[in-house]
């Protein structure tokens, strides 16, 4: 089955949340232009980004590494003569042997270059895209392995339109869980002091309006902050403790009464109708 | 003579007159108009007001399907339409993101009726653009603990399927409600 869309309906945040807690290996294409970017992953981990009509050929290490500072231009050109048809890999191997370069400066270098291209992906609010599960980049391709969970923080840190986090985030009333083993993912994200105080607000006693308050934040600012760590996966909605879930009436405030309880059904209309059910030609 | 209940929600164009249409024994009684608007010109006509269908039990116990509205400004009629609910579906279309985020509002505002069951239901399974069941839930954000089941409204089955384990559900709550009585 495929999974496509288009990103004004489901955004690059929200794809890479899915690819995240799914765990999914294979390929995202998105194309809004004549130049389709292409992202692969594996288990949910990022590992490969190509940004040209070549895809996922081979040939991309001695441009990554020019610009990222790696190798000069005459450097870079003299080797892509010399190098001829050698994959990444060996090509890599090859002058990290000659010393030109470390493999930490590759490594590095590709890292850089697959953030860059995921990055620019969070700007776009049109293109469409397509998830190939499975499909993955040639062998001989230099792959990294990046935690989904600090790109997405990190993306949602550059939304900048008040409206699309209104439509992800209506209210402000609601409280926030931790999601599970959200402890282990917390240790090893980059997050800034702000989003930490947030983070240790976050509690299903406090609405996101009070965790806001608390911390001085506007609702923009909150409802950045709270969405980045939603799509991150690190925590999950959830209605405030000790507090009925409102019930939206017509003219009348959300928050006032709660919902009435369900009919008092006897179990044996239920057994009744479920036979019923399974009886239907 | 006791009626009971079930609510079937969704997105506009989800499935819902099918998915009523697929186990009512009467035909199902549609309000439905020409569709004027270009962007919800996906299909010729939507409902307006409400589908109903009915399965009869036996002579002492009717169960009623009501289909909300799909369009927006019909939303006054959910509340209407949901009070004394035994349970509801909320059916979402499958292969068009585009209704994602209006299900993920409807799923919001239903599930402020705290004490009612519901499942939802993946409809258009069929169609090659459909999203697995299991990647709907994530981006509709649909609990671990809430019944997400694939469909194709068309086919009786399925719709069988889907209001059983409504049933199942509602079935458990009230087994849970005694144990603890």
């Amino acid at each position: 089955m495929a999974l496509k869309g288009n990103l004004r309906d489901f955004s690059t945040t929200q794809l890479l949340n899915l690819v995240n807690l799914a765990r999914k290996t294979g390929t995202l294409t998105i194309k809004d232009s004549e130049v389709p970017s292409r992202l692969s992953f594996r288990e949910g981990k990022l590992i490969f980004a190509t940004a040209d009509a070549a895809g996922h050929e081979s040939g991309l290490l001695v441009s990554i590494l020019q610009r990222t500072g790696k190798l000069s231009a005459e450097r870079a050109s003299a080797i892509r003569q010399g190098a001829g048809k050698l994959g990444d890999k060996q090509l890599g191997l090859m002058l990290i042997n000659a010393g030109v370069v470390s493999q930490d400066d590759i490594m590095q270098s590709v890292r850089q270059h697959v953030l860059d291209i995921t990055y620019g992906l969070f700007d776009r609010s049109e293109g469409l895209f397509r998830f190939d599960a499975n499909i993955l980049p040639p062998p001989e391709c230099i792959t990294v392995s990046i935690d989904l969970e600090g790109v997405i923080m990190d993306g949602s840190r550059r939304i900048k339109q008040h409206e699309q986090l209104e439509g992800e985030l209506p209210s402000l009333d609601r409280a926030l869980k931790f999601a599970d083993r959200s402890n282990v993912r917390l240790r090893k994200l980059n997050l800034t002091e702000e989003e930490w105080r947030v983070i240790s607000l976050v509690n299903p006693r406090n609405t996101i309006r009070q965790i806001g308050k608390a911390n001085n934040l506007s609702d923009f600012q909150i409802r950045r902050i709270v969405y980045g760590l939603l799509q991150a996966g690190l925590v999950e909605m959830t209605w405030p403790e000790g507090i009925a879930p409102p019930r939206p009436r017509r003219g009348v405030p959300v928050g006032e009464p709660a919902a009435p309880p369900a009919p008092a059904v006897k179990r044996h209309v239920i057994v009744r109708l479920i036979d019923r059910i399974r009886r239907i030609q | 003579m006791q009626t009971v209940k079930m609510v079937v929600t969704g997105p506009f164009s989800a499935g819902k007159t099918e998915f009523i249409r697929a186990v009512s024994e009467i035909d199902v009684v549609q309000t439905e108009r020409k569709i004027t608007s270009a962007a919800e010109q996906v299909k010729e006509t939507t409902t307006v007001a409400m589908d109903f269908g009915r399965i009869t039990v036996d002579e002492d116990l009717v169960l009623y399907l009501f289909g909300t509205p799909g369009q927006r400004r019909f939303d006054f009629m959910w509340e209407i339409l949901s009070e004394g609910m035994l349970g509801y579906i909320v059916l979402v279309d499958s292969a068009r993101p585009e209704t994602f985020l209006e299900a993920r509002r409807i799923l919001e505002t239903f599930s402020t009726y705290a004490t009612t069951p519901y499942v939802v239901a993946a409809n258009k399974q069929d169609h090659p653009d459909a999203w697995e069941p299991e990647d709907l839930r994530i981006a509709l954000r649909v609990d671990s603990n809430v019944k997400l089941l694939p469909c194709v409204a068309k086919d009786k089955e399925y719709v069988k399927a889907v209001l059983l384990e409504l049933l199942y559900r509602i079935l458990d709550d009230i087994d849970k409600a005694e144990g603890q009585a």
